[in-house]
């Protein structure tokens, strides 16, 4: 009692000349904030609110209001409030902070610091619209050069034999996120608009639903430290398999999925008891030293005959690239980088805001060092976390990256608000909570057509700076960092990213 | 802009630079008098064994007392001299261009399979990385040289006495520069070894294309996007023994729907060329002709935006930016056609 | 007027377009021009009632800006020939390279054999005088008739089937490219569309072919029936389902 209640975190007022009194706020929040009275009035309760904007796209008149922060504390560049809450917090509990989303300290962006080049004069830029644009990405190991002979009758004989890839007509994917993390509906849409789009989506590592089962030649599925749902058939449906080690919102830590958001139905797909915690340890307790990785690797591909490619995630940490290099001389096809803006359902916040580095340094170094050691044929590279538009992915690509998992902007497609809540299982778009009548407020045929919508214009733009780049086969965009410059970065970050500063 | 011509006699019958000359004026209005230069195969007879390494020096004191120095650590000099050159009123002399006849020690190269190559390779790249200062290896092949500089192609011609040599495979290139200022270094055509190159247009995968250069021992030090193509035509040609169709093929690859439409084999082969060698395709307009020992290749960018004609005439194959820079050459060439995108026109040394 | 002969041997495009003016603007009707070899920009913005006749290999851009002039070319041409030409005619009695009649917007220009690609790229048309028309008699390569927003490319082809490239009619916006023989529909560039070719398609082309073969003594009768492609904008506005405002 002695320390008293923090102010509130938003504060929710409605302009009641302009309310027509419909009840749908009322219905919508799932978080309680409004109360219907007998005589039609409304009450609300700020302190319930969670920003997830649910009310206020529901009123038909705008008549919602909703201010951060209303209460002001005296400012201060160290103290912020929040530095002082969650003090408090700790204080109040003695326990770990938790939070959802990705990153949510002050860094400066180094996507925002980089600038792409186009053609002029010199050089004739490429119109996507009527010349052939070539996005068409091959994810896996490539070799490293051709046996092809020439036979005597002057007919050409290819002798190498090239490991499985897989195909993408676009280099954006949907990444891991886990059904028990998010619904059933949620995943079910990602998994159509990959499936429309011609990319794939991740599992996570909640298991296979057999309602994605039709959608399975477009699914990648991840085998985690929990090894959860992980069973001869979930292996053998994914058109590959991707063994997580890390993730760039908690690297070091495992994956916790709260007793709460485990129903029956995630519960069975998990192969784990309803109710329960599902803990992902932080290590695979198989995996305590690089070559025992290569030996998961082969066990993987063992299993389903070596006809899938195995890709293996690691979050970006300051050794990254090294860890890369070891990965790739694992048999893995391709190395993916989640970088310190990284989204989770759940991660203690410490780690969220402080561990890991940006994923533009760890895509570049990472491209940088598998050059140098002249492996960088062996894995495809593929970078996440904090991808927000299409830009983001040509710079991405251009640092060397081959493709990129889209994650938060997928959520955002099927109606997301990045409040950071999903822990409390509650979402109101039916997206991170597994309660029946939330979840039925999302449909997948909607939703699916909203996050292949999406996808589509990112790739449609993506065409058209690489148009104006004078390029018109994404291979020629990889690693190209002389397309990129870089504006009021510091030197050492420019000679990290091996790109000139602007002017140069 | 710029302008190429390049010519083979398949039979090895020689001709002197004084043709390829007039062609190459012709196109001066694709040039820029900012650079020109020449490449010709089997000048040197009488040191036909030996890899004649052509230098830029920029005094003869300091930078050619360290390159004698490598050099000789690693081969044995049969002869050198400067390059007999004549004065010309608009050529400003900025470098000395010198040439080694150069016979490497053949067992101080260990674990490759061309280890002659690979020590000339290794010398190469050793001078013209800042290391060496004021010394720049501008050619590096067996019987074979190129002759280049900041000037018009008559006045480069004139000052390299072009007409007195004799070749049975002659490049040549009239520039105007997209990224660098003239100087002697950025003029075509670039050589490693046996490879020479001459190149109209930008590339713009450049940055991609040098990294996978660089990641296999080269290095890219001529500030020119050119210089990149000659290591990737050793790395596929010497390295990787791949044959020259498909060299082209990895660097103007058909389109996947095009690819897609292809029976079983082509299509295997096409995929498996696209999927392994994506970092050597080149983006951006370009007519390149790449001249070695035993033969040209010719070819244009995938979408075709650079011209190139090819004719014929008995033995002899001429591959230019322009049909009249062949005429000039040979009044009575036949056979005048287009090459299609990304299609090898390739002419061989008959044996 | 007696014809004016000029001798082009080792001249320059300038010096050569004065010989030409002065001799239009003198009244001649007729100009011979041997030895040609690599001049660019012959006839290079030239107006008048005059029949140039050049022998041998122009450079590029022949009768770039051209108003009215013939030019007769007894050899290949370069790039772009009749660039941006606004009326006159171009008959060209062997190949030309690439972009030919690029940006077109009237006049008409004649090749015996092959072009490269992007033929007719940007031909426009306005009002009844400014409708340009390009004939070919051989092959043409990919991109032809792109972006294209008037006039008439007809290709006749050596076999019968003339286009074996892609990209036909990129973004073409207006005009009609016709083409002997069959096309695929995946040979079509993005916003074009294959339409009927029916006898009144065909009775508003034979004055064009009849004047093709004229010009090279070919016999018209083989190519005055209604086996070919015909080449439309599928709309005015292709791209518009593309953008979405802010």
């Amino acid at each position: 009692m002695s320390l008293g209640s923090v102010p509130l975190k938003y504060r929710i007022q409605i302009d009641r000349q302009q309310c027509m009194q419909c009840m749908r706020c009322v219905y919508n929040c799932s978080y309680g904030v409004f109360r219907e009275e007998d005589d039609g009035n409304i009450l609300i309760d700020s302190r319930k609110c969670t920003a997830c904007h649910r009310c206020i796209s529901m009123c038909p008149r705008d008549a919602i209001n909703l201010s951060e922060h209303p209460v002001d504390y005296r400012s201060h560049p160290l103290w912020t409030p929040q530095a002082r809450e969650d003090v408090i917090n700790q204080s109040r509990s003695g326990r770990i902070v938790l939070a959802g989303m990705g990153n949510a300290k002050d860094y400066p962006i180094i996507y925002d610091r980089l600038v792409l080049d186009a053609c002029q004069v010199t050089n004739p830029s490429i119109d996507p619209l009527r010349e052939p644009m070539e996005l068409r990405t091959y994810l896996g190991q490539k070799p490293s050069k051709l046996d092809i002979r020439k036979q005597e009758n002057g007919e050409i004989k290819l002798n190498t034999k090239l490991s499985p890839n897989l195909e993408l007509q676009t280099p954006i994917m949907i990444g891991h996120m886990s059904y028990g993390a998010i619904s059933l509906n949620a995943q079910l849409s990602l998994a159509k608009a990959a499936a429309k789009t011609g990319t794939y989506m991740g599992t996570g590592e909640g298991g296979l639903h057999k309602d994605i089962y039709p959608y399975q030649d477009n699914v990648i599925v991840q085998v985690a430290s929990g090894r959860f749902g992980v069973d001869i058939n979930y292996l053998d449906r994914g058109a590959a398999i991707e063994i997580k080690i890390g993730q760039g919102a908690k690297p070091g830590i495992g994956g916790h999925l709260p007793g709460e958001k485990v129903c029956t139905d995630v519960s069975c797909t998990r192969m784990i008891p309803a109710g329960s915690d599902a803990i992902s340890p932080a290590p695979h307790h198989d995996i305590y030293s690089i070559e025992d990785l290569a030996q998961l690797v082969r066990g993987l591909k063992e299993a389903t005959e070596w006809k899938k490619p195995v890709f293996v995630k690691i979050a970006a940490v300051h050794n990254v690239a090294a860890v890369a290099a070891g990965i790739a001389r694992s048999s893995a096809d391709a190395v993916v980088i989640d970088g310190f803006r990284g989204g989770t359902g759940a991660a203690p916040k410490v780690f969220r805001d402080n561990v890991g580095i940006p994923i533009e340094a760890a895509i570049a170094s990472v491209d940088q060092k598998l050059n140098d050691q002249g492996i960088r044929n062996k894995v495809s590279v593929i970078a996440s976390g904090g991808i927000r538009n299409s830009a983001d992915i040509a710079k991405s690509i251009a640092l060397g990256a081959d493709a990129v998992y889209i994650g938060t902007a997928a959520l955002i497609s099927m109606g997301c608000r990045v409040c950071g809540n999903c822990y409390r299982g509650l979402c109101p778009w039916g997206i991170a909570t597994q309660r029946e009548d939330l979840v039925s407020r999302l449909d997948p045929e909607v939703e699916s057509e909203h996050v292949a919508n999406l996808i589509k214009s990112w790739t449609l733009e993506l065409s058209e700076l690489m148009g104006a780049a004078g390029i018109n086969s994404i291979e020629s965009l990889r690693g190209n960092r002389s397309r990129l410059r870089g504006y009021m970065l510091d030197e050492g970050t420019l000679d990290v990213l091996q790109v000139k500063p602007v002017g140069a | 802009m710029c302008g190429i011509i390049g010519v083979i006699d398949r039979q090895k019958q020689k001709m002197n630079g004084s043709g390829i000359k007039e062609a190459l004026s012709l196109m001066n209005e694709r040039g820029s008098g900012e650079g020109a230069g020449y490449a010709a195969y089997g000048i040197y007879p009488d040191f036909e064994d030996c890899y004649a390494l052509h230098i830029f020096f920029d005094n003869l004191v300091e930078p050619k007392s360290k390159v004698d120095d490598i050099i000789q650590k690693w081969g044995r000099v049969v002869h050198q001299e400067e390059i007999p050159t004549k004065e010309q009123p608009n050529l400003k002399r900025s470098h000395v261009p010198w040439r080694y006849f150069f016979k490497p020690y053949t067992d101080l190269m260990t674990g490759s399979l061309t280890p002659d190559e690979d020590i000339v390779k290794y010398l190469v790249m050793e001078i013209n990385s800042s290391t060496i200062e004021g010394a720049l290896v501008f050619s590096s092949g067996k019987n074979m040289g190129v002759f280049k500089a900041a000037g018009w192609p008559e006045d480069v011609a004139n000052f390299y006495k072009i007409d007195e040599y004799e070749g049975y495979i002659w490049l040549a290139h009239n520039r105007y520069p997209t990224n660098t200022p003239g100087w002697w270094g950025g003029a075509h055509p670039f050589n490693l070894l046996n490879w020479s190159v001459v190149h109209n247009g930008e590339i713009t995968s450049y940055g991609t294309n040098q990294r996978y250069v660089e990641s296999n021992g080269y290095q890219c030090t001529m500030y020119t996007d050119t210089e990149v193509v000659a290591y990737l035509f050793d790395l596929l040609g010497r390295h990787h023994e791949l044959p020259s169709e498909i060299i082209v093929k990895a660097m103007a690859p058909p389109f996947w729907d095009e690819i897609d439409e292809m029976n079983d084999k082509e299509r295997e082969l096409n995929k498996a060329i696209r999927l392994t060698y994506g970092p050597a395709l080149m983006n951006g307009p370009f007519a390149i002709v790449v001249a070695t020992h035993d033969g040209i290749v010719g070819f244009t960018d995938r979408i075709k935006l650079r011209p190139l004609v090819v004719g014929e005439h008995g033995s002899r194959l001429y591959i230019s930016s322009e049909e009249a820079a062949i005429r000039t050459m040979d009044p009575q060439v036949e056979d005048i056609h287009m090459p299609g995108a990304g299609e090898p026109v390739i002419g061989r040394v008959v044996t | 007027m007696e014809p004016v002969h000029i001798d082009a041997r080792g001249l320059h495009y300038t010096p050569l377009n004065q010989q030409i003016r002065r001799a239009v603007s003198e009244g001649t009707t007729e100009i011979i021009v041997d030895n040609v070899l690599g001049q660019r920009f012959i006839a290079d913005g030239l107006k008048g009632e005059v029949t140039i006749r050049i022998n041998g290999v122009p450079g590029g851009d022949l009768g770039m800006f051209m108003n009215g002039p013939t030019c007769i070319v007894k050899g290949n041409c370069d790039h772009a020939p009749g660039n941006t030409m606004d009326s006159g005619k171009i008959v060209i009695h062997g190949s030309a390279g690439d972009a030919v009649a690029h940006s077109m917007r009237g006049g008409k220009v004649f090749v015996r054999d092959d072009i490269g690609y992007r033929g007719g790229i940007h031909m426009k048309e306005y009002g009844e005088d400014h409708k340009p028309i390009l004939v070919i008699g051989g092959n043409a390569c990919s991109f032809l008739g792109e972006y294209m927003a008037g006039g008439v490319i007809i290709v006749l082809g050596k076999s019968s089937n003339p286009f074996g490239g892609r990209g036909v009619g990129s973004g073409i916006h207006g005009g009609e490219i016709i083409l002997r023989g069959e096309l695929k529909e995946r040979q079509l560039g993005v916003g074009a569309k294959i339409t009927e070719f029916t006898e009144e398609d065909l009775e508003k082309i034979s004055p064009y072919i009849e004047e093709f073969c004229g010009s090279f003594e070919i016999d018209p009768e083989k190519y005055l029936d209604t086996k070919y492609t015909k080449i439309v904008a599928s709309s005015s506005r292709p791209f518009a389902g593309k953008y979405v405002w802010e």
